[in-house]
């Protein structure tokens, strides 16, 4: 089986795919289709959509061949299309109900105060996010958000996307959004905290 | 201000979406309280350290030998 190898010349790639090479179809779909996989998954949860969403995307890629520029990168070209793909996806889906956020969300005392007192992070956070098992770690986190939640903060802010498409795409107010938004940050926040945490402080 | 209430508007004030009254109260709040000026560090950390690690380019995921299939299969149908 071939594995997924970098492409070093992307010009003769794209020529091979606009000439209909079929081994150059199968050569993208090796090389980006994990990444593109990976990002799908993000913004949709499910398995089954994400899947969808890719073949999608390649084939949206494929029919439109003649609109990639030469001076942009491939894989940003097939980024973007997978999340427009992935963004249809959402849009078609039936509203799940919210699922509960609160255990994850800072508590407070009576009096105003936050209950836990926080520690300081033991590394600035290019540093931390220097490691690899610290990258995997935080996708891991932002996969164990509650999914209206976790969609939010990945198109928010992962893909860029603005509140108002945001808002959009899922059929929420943008101010519903924004709370959501807020929301995750503040729970993934949580969940990192005792990875994250100097054992020092 | 509360402590409650600056998490509460933490994303606007980030975001720099916070009035100028409000925001003069934010930051009086802040140099005092050592406690909410580590929470919005943490919280700021907690969004850069998300974008960073889903543009992983070293992020390694199988590709389903099955999608695979499936995506060759379908760009051959008329």
């Amino acid at each position: 089986m071939a594995s997924a190898t970098p492409v070093d010349d992307e010009a003769t790639l794209v020529a091979q795919l606009r000439a209909g090479d079929e081994a150059a179809f199968e050569q993208v779909v090796r090389t980006y289709g994990g990444r593109l996989l990976a990002v799908a998954r993000r913004i949709v949860g499910s398995e089954e959509d994400a899947r969808d969403a890719v073949q999608d995307a390649f084939l949206n890629a494929f029919r439109s061949l003649d609109r990639f520029e030469g001076n942009a990168k491939l894989s940003t070209w097939l980024h973007r299309i997978v999340v427009n793909a992935s963004l249809m996806k959402l849009r078609t889906r039936k509203r799940k109900p919210e699922q509960s956020i609160e255990t994850l969300l800072p508590a407070f005392l009576d009096d105003g105060h936050h209950q836990e007192r926080f520690k300081s992070w033991e590394e600035p956070v290019d540093k931390l996010m220097e490691r690899a098992e610290n990258r995997d770690l935080v996708r891991r986190q932002i996969d164990a958000l509650p999914e209206g939640y976790r969609t939010v903060l990945v198109l928010r802010d992962i893909e860029g996307l603005d509140t108002e498409e945001t808002a959009d795409v899922l059929g929420l107010s943008v101010n519903a959004t924004k709370i959501r938004l807020h929301r995750a940050r503040q729970a993934l926040r949580t969940l990192l905290a005792p990875h994250f945490r100097s054992a020092a402080s | 201000m509360k402590c409650r209430e600056l998490a509460e508007f933490l994303n606007d004030y980030v975001s720099g979406e916070l009035p100028i009254e409000s925001r003069t109260h934010f930051e009086f709040h802040l140099s005092k309280c050592k406690n909410c000026h580590e929470y919005m560090v943490q919280y700021e950390v907690t969004v850069r350290a998300g974008k960073i690690a889903c543009e992983d380019p070293d992020e390694t995921i199988e590709v389903p030998e099955e999608l695979i299939k499936a995506v060759l299969a379908a760009r051959q149908k008329p």
